[in-house]
Parts: structure tokens; sequence; C-alpha cells
């Protein structure tokens, strides 16, 4: 197991300079999730209009991991359909699984692939990824 | 106490983790096992395995002897005065929930009062909810001092004539404190309050007397003291014991009965329906023959000695923050590196072969009192060294490098 197949540089970019941290005005639906096992904390605010995820927004508390992952899944779905998140996101719980997918929507998703290396922290990358599932399915 | 000599005897330390040699700092959540008790567990499936208190036969006997002869050495180990006050669970959650559940549901009514304090496991904590939600009693806490500690002054100030149970951790898992549980217990009892201990991290690492306590109740688990998972046990004053209603129903903890109506066995066995857990209660034996070999005074001392000497250690690194006081505590630490979150040092370490806690112990509200979303906390046990020590400092000084580096 190397550190570097985890915590590459791209995810602590996103760690670092959080996209779309913060809240919005427009009018939109707030998903609060937890991990209950560890404690972190997502709270995924999206603007959906006529099918499409005009913005996306989260505040939260987390690891690197969770952190940058809802870092890149906001950055990911704006602009895109809801079939096309929900697509995404079916694509990244492959991720996870170990297999072989490329983001050519969003390459920086990619870096979390060494994060299915590290089974006790795949809850921490999918915790955004489920959050926007509630959030488009709502 | 020889800490080389005795870590042999312990299987699972033998082993690399990721290439290193394995450093389980992870005893709060489970202890490791030594060869004694994984062997009574499995002599017990391969010569005695019967069920019990029913058995004409000689595998029925020699099961109910090893079940209730491990219910003696349980009493023995907490000094009760008799093994018809030990009560076998499947762990602490279980044994406070049974006290919640019978004892203060039955005693409990509106505006009546539940004393607890905000440093409790969430298994001392929930099943006390539930009992105000269903009774109408509320629920109070003790504060904390801005150490951690408790002040008998607070004490004093929080349990009333109004209070019915008092329930207090005897050691934190987060903290590290000792609270003064047989002080807390004496007001209680002024006050006509019962006073309940969850002992789940007292009685694997020091001498625990239930008399010398005076408390009502005392809780613990097998598993975070050498013994195995799913057996436990709760400590009650056979007064309060024989007053109690079962609130599991079927095998084994009956004495007559009807197709409408059916009468209880006497305690403790009212509390155990079902087939208990046997070979659980042998290992737990075998645990506390262990325990009391090497000595739970020089256990105690050991671990003590291995914290003060963690917590000096780790508080020479910068930008660490650690939780609790530094003198009278237990063997564990728990701190948070500034800038890297626990799960992420967490898994550094583990790629270290070192096994630390991250998050947040079961401990919600603690931790928004401590004003963080999670901790890491490395727990030692006997089997533990300060070279282990050693390999945690260095190793979170890795740590910090890595990240200093990757975020920096």
């Amino acid at each position: 197991m190397q550190l570097d197949d985890l915590y590459r540089r791209v995810i602590m970019d996103h760690y670092k300079n959080p996209r779309n941290r913060g809240t919005m005005e427009a009018e939109s639906v707030t998903i609060q999730l937890n991990n209950p096992t560890c404690g972190d904390r997502i709270s995924l605010q999206l603007q959906v209009e006529d099918g499409i995820v005009r913005e996306a927004r989260f505040t939260g508390e987390g690891c690197s991991i969770s952190m940058s992952s809802a870092s890149m899944m906001t950055e990911a779905v704006k602009g895109r359909t809801k079939e096309e998140a929900l697509g995404m996101a079916d694509k990244f719980s492959s991720l996870m699984k170990g297999d072989d997918v490329e983001f050519e929507e969003y390459e920086d998703l990619e870096a979390l692939s060494g994060v299915n290396k590290f089974p006790a922290r795949i809850k921490c990358a999918t915790l955004a990824w489920n959050a926007l599932r509630k959030g488009v399915e709502s | 106490m020889n800490v080389l000599e005795l870590r042999k005897l312990f299987p699972i330390l033998h082993q690399e983790i990721n290439g290193h040699p394995l450093v389980y700092l992870d005893n709060a959540a489970t202890s490791q096992k030594p060869e004694s008790v994984i062997s009574a567990v499995k002599a017990y499936y391969e010569r005695n395995n019967a069920n019990v208190h029913r058995g004409v036969h000689t595998l029925g006997s020699r099961a109910t002897d090893a079940y209730e002869g491990a219910r003696e050495k349980v009493a023995r180990f907490l000094n009760a005065s008799e093994s018809n006050e030990i009560v076998f669970t499947r762990g602490t959650t279980t044994a406070l929930n049974l006290v919640a559940s019978s004892y203060a549901r039955s005693v409990c009514g509106e505006g009546d009062e539940i004393v607890l304090t905000p440093m409790e496991h969430h298994s001392n904590l929930i099943p006390w909810q539930q009992v105000a939600k269903a009774t109408g009693a509320v629920l109070k806490y003790i504060p904390l001092q801005a150490d951690g500690t408790i002040a008998m002054a607070d004490v004093e100030r929080t349990i009333t004539d109004r209070t019915k149970v008092v329930s207090v951790m005897q050691v934190s898992n987060v903290l590290g404190v000792i609270n003064p549980v047989k002080e807390i217990a004496a007001v209680a009892h002024r006050h006509g309050a019962v006073m309940v201990v969850d002992g789940a991290q007292s009685a694997p690492h020091m001498k625990v007397d239930v008399r010398d306590l005076d408390c009502d109740f005392f809780a613990f688990s097998g598993h975070k003291m050498c013994g195995p998972t799913g057996i436990g046990a709760l400590y009650a004053r056979k007064s309060l014991l024989e007053r109690m209603e079962p609130i599991e129903f079927g095998g084994e903890m009956i004495d007559h009965v009807d197709l409408y109506e059916s009468t209880w066995k006497e305690a403790p066995w009212k509390f155990e329906g079902g087939t208990p857990i046997i070979a659980g209660a042998a290992g737990l034996a075998a645990a506390i023959d262990f325990l009391t070999e090497v000595g739970l005074d020089e256990i105690d001392r050991h671990e003590s000695k291995l914290a003060a000497y963690a917590y000096d250690r780790l508080s020479e690194m910068e930008g660490i923050t650690i939780y609790g006081p530094r003198e009278g505590r237990v063997g564990l630490v728990t701190f948070n590196l500034a800038d890297v979150h626990p799960h992420d040092v967490a898994t550094v370490l583990d790629t270290e072969g070192i096994a630390v806690r991250a998050g947040h112990h079961c401990c919600q509200p603690l931790m928004r009192q401590l004003e963080v979303s999670a901790t890491a906390r490395a727990s030692f046990y006997l089997y533990n060294t300060e070279d282990e020590v050693e390999r945690l400092v260095s190793a979170l000084q890795r740590t910090k490098e890595f990240f200093g580096h990757a975020i920096g």
C-alpha cells in the first residue's frame, strides 16, 4: 500500500482549495448526510431547473477524501441533466469497486481510484455522491 | 511484569501489517486475546459443549459447571457479595439497557431525574434518553471542567431528591479520566437514587471492588479485557435484582409456564432468556484468570506509565492537541494533529502497521463540547511497550510531513 496511491496531488488540491464550498441564495434542495461511523457530515445544496443541475454547493466536515470528493462531485455535475448526474454517480460506484472507469466529463474524479485499495475509506469518498443521488431523486 | 514475555502469549501480535510489525493501539475498542482464552473457548467446544441447566447427561453438567463457574469468577473479580448478583449479558451495552429498561422504567415518573455526564459513551446515554421519553423523567448533566474532569461541587448541585438514577462511566474512553464514582455514589444514595457505573473502560485496567465503590449496578464487557466478544456482565445489588422484571422472555428464564400465565426463575437467571453464551463465559473465566495472574495493579501501573510517556512524547510535537488532563488518566491518549483530519492520520499510521482509532468514539456530545468532529486515539494495554509509542511518534511525524508537503 502506497500513500501516494491514495493522496494524489489532484485530491490534495481539491482538499486545500475546495470548489463550490459554501451556500447559495437560489431556490434549491438541501440534503444533509452523516457518516455515523466516523462523524463526517455534508450538506449539499442543488439548484435543479428543467431537469438540469444548474448549481451545486456544499458545506461539511470530514477528512481529505470526503471533502475533496465533494468538491469534485459538485464541479462534475454542474450543468448536467439529472440523468447524466445519476449516470456519473453509478460510474463513481464502479470506480470504488475497482472497475476501470474513465471520466471524460471530469477527469479529476479518476484521481480517487486509489481509494479502492483502502476499503475503510470508500465510504468517505461516496458520502457526497450519496447526497447527490438523494437530491436528484427527491 | 515482563511485557516482552506477556506479548508472546498473544498470537495475533506477531504479524506484519502492510510490511511492518503490528502495533496495536486500539485497545479501548477491543483488546487482543491470549492463547489461554482462545484455547478455553476451543476446549469448551471440543470437550464440553451442551446446553446448560438441564443436562442429565455428563456434557450438560460440564457445560453448566463452565457457565456457573464463570459467574463465580466474575463475582470474585468484582468483589460482589455472591455470584447471584452477576447477570451475564452480551456486553456493557446490553447490561446498561437492562438497568434502563427494567429498573429505571419501573421507578421513574414524570419530573423524576436521571443524572449523567456529557462524556458518556452512547451506550450510557441513549438507553436513558429512551427511559426519559417513555416515563416523562428528565435528563440532567453534571458539567465538565475545562480539563474534562468532574468537580464534586457540581455533582452536589446536580443530584437532587427528584433524582432516581445516576449513571456515570468510571473511566472515559476519550479523555482517559478516572471519575470519582465512589464519591458520586455516596451523593446519589444520600438523595435516595441508585448509582450505575459503566465499567467498560475500567474493569480491564484497574482493580474494581463494587462493594468498596458502593455502587448499585456495574456493567462491563469481556472483549475489552482479553475475553471473547459477545459476553459481558451486569453486577447488581441482590435486593434490586430481585425486584426487577425480566425484559426478555423465553426458554431458560422460566419457572412455571401455563397457557396464559408464567412465572420466572430467581435472579440472575430470570434475566438470561435463551441459550446463553456458554463458550464466551468459559473464555471470560480464562481472561479473568489471566488478568488476575498478571495482577490488575501491575497492569494499571504499566499502562499509566505508558500513557504518561505517550502524553509527554506527543506533547513535544508541534501542532498537536491532546484532550484530557495529563494526571489521573488511564492508558489512552486522544489527540488531533493540526490540519490533518484524524481519518487521514489513521490511514497513514495503518500503512506503517499502526492501529489507532479515528472518529467520534461513540461520544458525539463530548466531541461537540470539545469542538471537534473527530479525534484520533491511541489506547494501550498490558502488552504495549515504549518502543511502540516511539513508533507512533515517528509515524505521526511522517504524517505531518506528508500532509504538510501535500497541502502546504
